[in-house]
């Protein structure tokens, strides 16, 4: 057990050490301690605009998240049994599938099969055909794909500790159906929808094969910008260095909106 | 309860096509009989699959994969089960640090992950090779593993064991005719979990594998970087069907909907 602390934290480590070394093109890996790559990183704009897109893209995925997850859930959750288990399968099973497979299956539709394109043009939404590879909407379609589970599952949990007799009461005293969703059912399941987009929020800035796919070499975000630091510049210093920064964004969201969810809705939790 | 009206189901609809639609092409297109992507329009033929066993890397690959799967899933399952039996039952110091250290992999990007273990394995003289590999699943894989025989050593009742204990029975043979039988699907479904965990798991082992122990996806995803065509296709169809014969049996050992949404009410 001991041991499984030391796997883990010993790389993490040694990790924040390598990402105050210097590195020179000629020189390799110096064993110096700054903070240079740090300072590096926050002053260029190349740096600057590729955490400016990952957190764009993080946000638009989560915001998508929950505009098509909650209301699936709602709707699932309203569903009679057969039709429930099957359909709550068929929503969430493919997290279960490998990510390259789902992403390659989108690289399919956008690209050479050209399915997505063909489909709006049949329904005259656009005139000519898009570009989804290689671009941002893609990117967004891909991940929000892959992550869109989360949501579902988050909200699913809300959704069973509501109280179905609540929404009855407030249909007998003449609630329309959108009053009662609005002013009943909403408010009760806002905690699962803010847990689930915490997680999606997590998972997308941190996802590595969905934009390196789609987005190709040119379009980065910062795990592929990582990854290129790793194995193809060898600037291990500085791709340590960017990659703290991400785990510390990161865990600041999640532990920051986790403080926030509970100590607004902590009456719900009771 | 109210029923859905037109409008949600053809939301409903568009949601299952959005989630299904990716899935189905990719199984769609690796039949095609075709030497470039398509759909296969005219007949379905089995040559891109054939071509996989002619592509000694992906063979290659799907063996490590097959191995790296059980023997992490294996390992984190024997580490899981003490850890869950006294997470479960004894209220000690550092509870719940032992429990926050077991999950945190689930709180680190794989990225970061990655490239911690990139460099701790190259110092420590294991970079590229199979134990390596299998050090790193281990800590991925073991959240989930953990989860799942937890949820059984919780739901354990203690008096049976002392029933064993006051019989006669010495604490070995307790655990082993009494304990381990009754947590034996939590055991069985937490490794089914972590093997698909580990089989599926790119970001991380993108960065520690070395040509020589590339497993299936990374495999995948870095001839996917290259050219896409139907091979790719077909060696994700493979994948899936791997995915759904593990998926059929979580469902028969612990209930697959049990497994990604927990407990319902009803």
């Amino acid at each position: 057990m001991a041991l499984f602390a030391v796997m883990l934290l010993t790389p993490l480590a040694a990790t924040a050490l390598l990402s105050l070394h210097g590195f020179g093109m000629y020189k390799g890996i110096e064993d110096v301690y700054r903070l240079d790559n740090y300072r590096d990183i926050l002053r260029d704009s190349y740096f600057y605009g590729i955490f400016a897109r990952t957190f764009r893209l993080a946000l638009l995925v989560t915001a998508l998240a929950v505009v098509i997850g909650a209301p699936e859930a709602h709707i699932l959750n309203r569903m009679r049994q057969p039709w429930r288990s099957v359909f709550l399968l068929a929503a969430l099973s493919p997290l279960l599938i490998s990510v390259v497979s789902r992403t390659l299956g989108w690289a399919l539709l956008f690209g050479s099969t050209g399915l997505v394109n063909r489909g709006l043009v049949a329904l005259g939404l656009i005139a000519t055909p898009l570009q989804f590879m290689y671009s941002e909407t893609g990117m967004v379609i891909a991940l929000t794909h892959v992550l869109v589970p989360f949501m579902v599952i988050s909200v699913w949990a809300s959704l069973q500790r509501l109280d179905p007799e609540v929404e009855h009461a407030a249909v007998s005293l003449g609630a329309s159906g959108f009053a009662t969703l609005r002013k009943i059912v909403l408010p009760q399941v806002m905690p699962g929808v803010l847990s689930g987009a915490i997680i999606v929020f997590a998972l997308a800035a941190s996802a590595f094969a969905t934009p390196a796919i789609i987005g190709g070499r040119r379009l980065k975000v910062v795990s592929t910008l990582v990854y290129d630091e790793f194995l193809n510049t060898l600037n291990w210093p500085l791709g340590a260095a960017i990659a703290l920064l991400l785990l510390l964004a990161n865990l600041a969201i999640i532990v920051g909106c986790n403080r926030l969810v509970e100590r607004r809705y902590a009456q719900v939790f009771e | 309860m109210s029923r859905n009206g037109p409008l949600a189901l053809l939301f409903h609809a568009l949601f299952v096509a959005f989630t299904l639609a990716p899935i189905v092409i990719v199984c769609a297109v690796a039949f095609t009989p075709q030497g470039y992507l398509s759909l296969p329009t005219h007949g379905l033929s089995l040559r891109w699959f054939r071509a996989i066993a002619d592509n000694s890397e992906f063979v290659d690959s799907f063996s490590t994969s097959l191995w790296l799967g059980a023997v992490s899933a294996t390992i984190a399952i024997a580490v899981s089960v003490p850890s869950a039996l006294a997470l479960a039952r004894y209220r000690f110091r550092g509870r719940e640090a032992l429990a926050a250290v077991l999950q945190s992999p689930l709180m680190i990007p794989q990225v970061v992950l990655g490239i911690a273990f990139l460099r701790f394995f190259t110092e420590v003289g294991l970079g590229g090779t199979f134990a390596g590999l299998v050090l790193g699943h281990v800590v991925i894989v073991m959240p989930f593993a953990l989860r799942l025989v937890l949820t059984a050593a919780t739901g354990l009742e203690r008096e049976i064991e002392h029933a064993a204990v006051s019989l006669g029975a010495s604490a070995w043979r307790t655990f082993r005719r009494v304990t381990l039988p009754m947590i034996l699907p939590g055991l069985a479904s937490g490794w089914v979990l972590a093997f698909i965990t580990s089989f599926d798991e790119v970001t991380m082992t993108v960065f520690i594998a070395s040509p020589r122990t590339t497993t299936l996806p990374v495999r995948l995803f870095l001839y996917i970087q290259d050219n896409i065509d139907p091979l790719v296709a077909a060696v994700s169809a493979a994948l899936i069907a791997v995915t759904i014969v593990a998926m059929v049996l979580l469902d028969r050992l612990y209930g697959l909907e049990r497994l990604l949404v927990g407990e319902g009410r009803r």
